[in-house]
């Protein structure tokens, strides 16, 4: 058998099929975490804080964990993109170097791009599932229109992934991947709308709040799962958290080129 | 003549303002073990880089496998082999896995990267440890890694970037046993390196690099014929007191270290033995052939260049 070039999409394909070698063997501590995280949050905050939190208005007149329970569907994501898109990418880049291996091969610095990010995609979209599960049995999820949390979810932490993976592509040393936690991921799930409706915030933080993927997202999976969301409104929530990820696959593309073509 | 794998003309490399490579032309034929010799920095690497298409170059003509790396990238790694300067195996795999992730990025099936694996693993002498994390393996395991790794498309060309800078003796010369079979089946080698002993050991033919530039080529014979002699007689003196006026004029060339001089002529024993009768008194001397070592220390001089 001769070698040969593939195609992009069976590029893309190869680097999901190389992490989930690594996956295979690593899994127990990642699982963990990804799995763990998210329910104890669903635990302290749905179930412990929110029994502190009388069902009205704010709540779509829901218990609060059922309230709560899409918005952490999208935080899990976001978060899981965090480190996903940081670290694990800085590694490949820097620490491992295993990117300079794969583009001595036919594939080209943007198919390795597109691999990892149908990776991290493939990874939250098992991360939501998986979620979802949990806090059905928890009892945090009574309509069938949660579901659409999941590609809510993915999508959201997409947008935030696909521009976090261009930024990782530029840097040298990880620090700035702390202030990334602080300044901007925590932050964004704390003032986005997820815990409380982004009306107890002052009118001047709104516009800031709409920049980010997480409010979009969060709008989505909540307005699915309740049934107040309009079709006009998914639209342009999806069409925002697309246009994110275009930019960050192009500005990736360039990035990834500029630092594997030197 | 047949059509040269490698055919550079002119080529040049430049980060910013530094030029790393500043026009050079080579040409490497089929089934030629070919050198690029050079202190670091001496732009052996950044050739070496647009050889094996990862990296653009500046200017010149550079055609590798008779395609423009420039349009036909994927297409030439498809058949070419690259064990770069530092290894990048994916440490967290194991050393099977490490050698069949990287064959299927050639479009090579999971069969026949299992295959290829297994013989490969035989070849680097790694089958015992075919299943274990690449990580806790010896520096000398994991370059044999490297370089099964860079075998698992069998590339018609194989690039190897200072294959064995780093290792001990012994894995040393298990790597050139290898890649002297490498040879021997008719791959085509490049290699870089700044030993000397493994450039005569491997090289049909090779390059002397400086500052960006070929400052001479042919085979390690000629290349010793003609820039250096024969035989090289060392004398060494206690430090400071070596004086090469006596002894000037019975040699073609002398060289004065602060221990020794270094008489490059002909004929070893019949300098020493004039030495001798003019009342030279070293402490102690020394006959040898000139080696690839001496030819590149007249070409680029004793200084550090960092």
């Amino acid at each position: 058998m001769a070698a040969r070039v593939v195609g992009p999409l069976r590029a893309a394909l190869l680097g999901v099929e190389a992490q989930w070698t690594w996956y295979r063997r690593n899994w127990r501590a990642t699982a963990i975490t990804n799995f763990l995280q998210p329910v104890l949050f669903l635990l302290a905050m749905g179930l412990g804080f929110g029994s502190q939190v009388r069902p009205g208005e704010a709540t779509g007149g829901a218990p609060y964990a059922v309230f709560l329970a899409p918005a952490l569907l999208v935080l899990t994501a976001v978060q899981n993109a965090m480190f996903e898109s940081t670290y694990a990418v800085f590694s490949a880049f820097k620490w491992q170097k295993t990117y300079l291996g794969v583009v001595a091969t036919p594939i080209t610095p943007a198919q390795i791009l597109y691999g990892r990010l149908l990776w991290i995609a493939l990874r939250l979209l098992s991360g939501a599932v998986v979620f979802l599960g949990v806090a059905t049995a928890l009892g945090a999820v009574t309509s069938a229109g949660a579901v659409w949390g999941v590609p809510a979810a993915v999508l959201a932490g997409m947008a935030f992934s696909a521009p976090v993976v261009a930024f990782t592509a530029t840097r040298e040393k990880p620090e700035a991947f702390n202030g990334l936690y602080r300044f901007v991921l925590v932050p964004m799930m704390l003032f986005a709308g997820a815990f409380f409706p982004l009306d107890q915030l002052p009118a001047w933080l709104h516009p800031l709040a709409w920049l980010t993927p997480v409010w979009h997202g969060v709008e989505l999976a909540r307005g699915a799962a309740f049934g107040t969301l309009g079709p006009a409104a998914a639209l342009g929530h999806v069409a925002y958290l697309a246009a994110l990820v275009a930019v960050g696959v192009l500005l990736g593309r360039k990035y990834f080129q500029r630092r594997l073509a030197v | 003549m047949t059509t040269p794998l490698v055919e550079a003309r002119g080529l040049t490399k430049s980060f910013g303002s530094f030029e790393a490579v500043r026009g050079i032309d080579v040409e490497v034929h089929p089934g030629e073990a070919f050198g690029f010799l050079g202190a670091n920095g001496a732009g052996k690497s950044s050739t070496m880089r647009m050889v094996s298409c990862t990296s653009p170059r500046t200017g010149g003509e550079l055609r590798v496998l008779g395609m423009d790396p420039d349009r036909d990238g994927p297409r030439i790694r498809a058949r070419i082999g690259v064990v770069p300067q530092l290894d990048n195996l994916d440490t967290e795999l194991t050393v099977r896995q490490n050698l069949e992730v990287y064959g299927r990025y050639f479009g090579l099936s999971r069969a026949h990267v299992r295959a290829k694996a297994v013989e490969l693993l035989e070849f680097a002498q790694l089958a015992e440890r075919a299943d274990d994390e690449v990580e806790p393996l010896s520096g000398g395991m994991k370059r044999r890694l490297t370089i099964a790794r860079s075998l698992v498309n069998d590339p018609d060309l194989l690039l190897l970037d200072e294959p064995t800078t780093g290792l001990d003796p012994q894995a040393r010369h298990l790597l050139w046993d290898r890649l002297f079979r490498l040879k021997q089946s008719g791959v085509t080698l490049i290699i870089t390196t700044h030993y000397m002993d493994e450039a005569e050991q491997l090289c049909d033919r090779l390059v002397v690099m400086d500052g960006g530039r070929i400052v001479a080529e042919g085979s390690p014979g000629e290349l010793i014929r003609r820039y250096s002699t024969r035989e090289v007689l060392e004398l060494r003196f206690p430090p400071g007191e070596q004086d090469p006026e006596p002894v000037r004029d019975l040699a073609e060339r002398v060289e004065v270290l602060p221990d020794r001089l270094l008489l490059y002529t002909a004929d070893g024993d019949a300098a020493l033995a004039a030495a001798h009768a003019r009342g030279v008194r070293p402490v102690s001397s020394l006959v040898r052939r000139s080696t690839l070592e001496d030819v590149f220390l007249r070409l680029t001089g004793r200084t550090l260049v960092d």
